[in-house]
């Protein structure tokens, strides 16, 4: 393997395992916060339970999230020493901020998972408020300084260096909006649908459990609203890219050649050799208008760039496919159960519905990894969008393999023993928590 | 703004090793004071792991945003090293957290515990040997016509920085050790704690012996450095003095006087090293230095990060005043 490859594919595990554990950390304070204000407000020691058990959950995950983290910022050196080099003067803004919100986020972990019994109540319950919105604040940092890459701003680039550099202008580039609203949307819609599944499935197992169907409610009511509004973002995030990245929109749609009117297209193999789409539904006029909200408007091909300049077209092509799908299912699922819960329908937890939970439950994740993919892959071959090429930037050390397949088998085994690990969490939950007992026929009040 | 940049980074570099390090430190402590410990050590670090370690993670980022050319050098000819501080620091975290959380506290808890130790033991190695690399001028000037022995591993693989490594290991278990003898919950523990103390104390000064002689065997001017500055010579002069009042507020068990002492020692001595290499951040072959001030990134770039530094402490320094006064009244035995 080559060194620029596997240095490639070390940054994407490092990322995609990453980005799981930031999603839970960005979302599962508010799970728990919610609930949490239940507990203070009705005062059923049900929520109380509740709420420590998710953040178990979210302490389990953050440990994990924060050495991740870790080594992600010495990472970006390790791989990519030219183009910190060059770019850590631009946008190291964001990532000082967001040093700043990682600080408030394990300092109100702390005080959230250790002050239970040595704070007041209210000042505990803000605690676990503060961990959520400085977990969105650093993800919206470090996206915007992602943006960047999309879309360099705020210097000047003269042989090579850069000049004039102004950090705030690079911070509020233009993809960093577009980005960051769709990734903390993308946080709270997977990790919604994830723990409503968990629970949808341990509710087919001990069937009319109360502290399931409350959890349920409260992570499923959070995932439906994200994932409603997904699309509408994700349609933004589109009409962004149009204009920034005309050759990633390119890509991610498969249009090999400028075309006014262009046809959206759903599913299809694309085939550079040919620079045809095999076995795609063509709906005509339809790209044009989601990109320029126009049935007429003209869509740049791939045509309009030099072939060393394309990205790689089926694998951005599919990961968008993939991206999309979960998307849709996602959003009629959040349709379906809004409806049931403002009709009170018993539907809600009858075996079919929790079945369907549990089969979606992991597309929100899956969702994320392909629109990484996307928007990382559909930049390439730059590693700066039009700057510098990754291959220039790339660690001059060989044998980057090693390290590659190190980290690889490292987050392989996390994520094995977090999953055994979580397994045990739930097996011993009723001997621990009362609550986790109760059925719905049951008594509510129990202490 | 360079200055106030330049200030925070050793602030934050300090607060590393002072908290971050005796986080370490009481992994190395349970290798030695045995398992009888562990409840005690897991829960004197348990709330507190995570804030400490940020203190690196901002270290990193005032690196590649305020002096990236610093950043860059070291991560090219030091990346064994940071590559194996990173798995040390990725398979510490987890085995603490998995230790802790674990819901059945079975065989497997041998496993996260061993893991966690032989990490806590590892970890500070290698972060010493990276702050040896930096200073011990083997970093090539340029990538031409190098091996890979040269490039990659000569620059940190000799026995100055493995001196300073041992000297960061002995250094982080005597911090720790310090810290424990205030979270002790019986008098045969809080005799543990002491003798650790006392024992890392002396292995610590034996290391710091270690660091001079090996400077001088790799002919690096250490000695010199240190004798023609006064400052540095006050220093250490009162770092040594301080030694005895240390022993003896170890000796009554005074756990606020010990850890101020032990606290005023490592700034001492951190402070004394950092001052006779000021302005110096890396060393290569050809004598050549790299300083703060040429590896500085432009002037607006500095002011941000001088302004979110600064903002942030605002933000940051109340709120972990009242973490630490929730968890860490001090208790006296
Ligand atoms: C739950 C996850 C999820 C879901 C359901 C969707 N997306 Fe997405 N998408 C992401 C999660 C995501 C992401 C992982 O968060 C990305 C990667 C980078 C980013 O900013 O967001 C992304 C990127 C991304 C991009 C590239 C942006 C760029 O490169 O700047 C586009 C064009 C879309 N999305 C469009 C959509 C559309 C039209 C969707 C319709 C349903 C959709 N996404 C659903
Ligand atoms: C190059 C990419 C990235 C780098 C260098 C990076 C760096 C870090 C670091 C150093 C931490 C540890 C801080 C702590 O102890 O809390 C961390 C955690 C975190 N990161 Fe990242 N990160 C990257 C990508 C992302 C992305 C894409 C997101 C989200 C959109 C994100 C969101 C978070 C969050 C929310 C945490 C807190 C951990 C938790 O709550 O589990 N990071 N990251
Ligand atoms: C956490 C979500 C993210 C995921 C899953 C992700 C995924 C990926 C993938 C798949 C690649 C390899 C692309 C290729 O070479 O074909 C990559 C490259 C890279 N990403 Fe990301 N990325 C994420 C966020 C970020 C962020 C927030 C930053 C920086 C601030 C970043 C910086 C980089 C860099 C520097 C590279 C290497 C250069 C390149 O390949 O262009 N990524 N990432």
């Amino acid at each position: 393997m080559d060194d620029l490859l596997a240095a490639r594919l070390q940054m994407a595990v490092s990322l995609g395992f990453h980005i799981i554990f930031a999603c839970i950390g960005i979302a599962m304070p508010f799970l728990m916060a919610a609930s949490g204000y239940r507990y203070l407000r009705t005062r059923e020691p049900l929520y109380k339970d509740l709420t420590k058990v998710w953040s178990v959950g979210v302490a389990i995950f953050f440990a994990v999230g924060a050495v991740s983290g870790t080594a992600l910022s010495f990472e970006l050196g390790l791989l990519w020493p030219e183009f910190m080099e060059h770019a850590g003067a631009i946008i190291g803004m964001p990532f000082s901020w967001e040093g700043t919100a990682f600080f408030l986020e394990a300092i109100a972990l702390g005080l959230f998972l250790y002050g239970w019994d040595r704070l007041p109540p209210w000042i505990h319950w803000s605690s676990g408020v503060v961990v959520g919105i400085s977990g969105v604040a650093s993800g919206i940092f470090v996206v915007a300084a992602n943006g960047w890459m999309n879309s360099p701003a705020g210097f000047d680039w003269v042989d090579g260096k850069a000049y004039n550099i102004d950090p705030v202008a690079a911070m509020f580039n233009d993809a960093w909006f577009t980005q960051a609203l769709h990734m903390t949307l993308a946080a709270f819609a997977a990790t919604g649908f994830a723990v409503a599944g968990l629970h949808a499935f341990l509710l087919l197992r001990h069937p009319n459990n109360l502290f399931h169907q409350k959890a349920l409610r409260i992570a499923l009511t959070i995932g439906a609203i994200a994932a409603l509004l997904q699309p509408l973002s994700g349609d933004l995030s589109a009409k962004d890219v149009a204009e920034r990245q005309p050759a990633k929109l390119a890509a991610l749609e498969a249009l090999y050649e400028t075309s006014q009117p262009a046809d959206l297209l759903i599913g299809g193999i694309p085939n550079d050799e040919t620079r045809k789409v095999d076995y795609a539904i063509h709906l005509p006029g339809m790209l044009s208008f989601l990109a320029h909200g126009d049935f007429s408007a003209k869509v740049i091909g791939l045509d309009a760039f030099p072939r060393e300049d394309w990205p790689p077209v089926l694998i951005v092509h599919v990961a968008f496919q993939i991206m999309v799908a979960c998307g849709g299912i996602l959003a009629l699922m959040s349709v379906l159960f809004l409806v049931l819960q403002w009709r009170k329908s018993p539907w809600l937890f009858k075996r079919w519905f929790l079945w369907t939970l549990v089969v979606i439950s992991p597309l929100g994740f899956i969702a994320i990894e392909a629109g990484w993919t996307v928007t990382e892959v559909g930049r390439q071959p730059w590693i700066i969008y039009g700057i510098m090429r990754t291959a220039d930037a790339v660690s001059p050390m060989p044998g980057l393999v090693v390290p590659f397949l190190l980290f690889t088998f490292l987050y392989l085994l996390l994520a094995f023993v977090l999953v055994w690990l979580m397994y045990r969490q739930i097996k011993t939950l009723p001997d621990r928590y009362a609550s986790a007992r109760l059925t719905s026929n049951a008594p509510t009040q129990l202490e | 703004m360079l200055f106030i940049v330049i200030a925070f980074l050793v602030i934050s570099l300090l607060f590393y090793v002072l908290f971050g390090g005796a986080d370490f430190g009481a992994g190395i402590i349970e290798i030695f004071a045995g398992k009888r410990h562990y409840q005690t050590i897991s829960k004197a670090i348990a709330p507190v792991w995570e804030a400490n370690h940020i203190w690196l993670i901002l270290v990193v980022v005032i690196l590649f945003m305020g002096f990236p050319l610093i950043y860059a050098d070291m991560s090219r000819y030091l990346h064994i090293p940071l590559l194996a501080l990173l798995v040390g620091i990725v398979l510490r975290g987890c085995a603490f957290t998995f230790r802790h959380y674990d819901a059945i506290k079975d065989q497997s808890q041998d496993w996260y515990t061993f893991i966690f130790r032989i990490s806590s033991l590892f970890t500070p190695l290698f972060l010493g040997m990276v702050a040896g690399g930096m200073l011990v001028g083997r970093m090539p000037v340029t990538m031409a016509d190098g091996s890979f022995y040269s490039l990659f591993i000569a620059p940190w693989f000799n026995l100055f920085c493995l001196a300073v490594g041992v000297f960061t290991v002995c250094l982080f278990a005597f911090l720790a050790a310090v810290y424990l003898i205030g979270e002790a919950r019986s008098e045969e523990e809080t005799h543990t704690f002491v003798r650790a103390a006392r024992n890392s104390n002396i292995a610590l000064v034996l290391a710091g012996g270690l660091v001079f002689a090996t400077a001088a065997w790799e002919g690096l001017p250490l000695v010199s450095l240190f004798i023609n500055s006064a400052g540095a010579i006050a220093a250490l002069v009162l770092a040594t003095l301080s030694l005895p009042l240390l022993w003896v507020a170890l000796v009554r068990k005074h756990v606020v006087a010990s850890r101020l002492l032990a606290g005023f020692q490592t700034l001492l001595v951190l402070g004394a090293w950092f001052w006779v290499e000021y302005p110096v951040a890396l060393r290569y072959e050809n004598g050549k230095a790299l300083t703060l001030f040429e590896a500085a990134a432009p002037a607006a770039t500095q002011q941000q990060l001088a302004l979110a530094l600064i903002v942030g402490s605002l933000l940051i320094l109340p709120s972990l005043y009242y973490l630490l006064r929730t968890f860490k009244k001090p208790v006296r035995v």
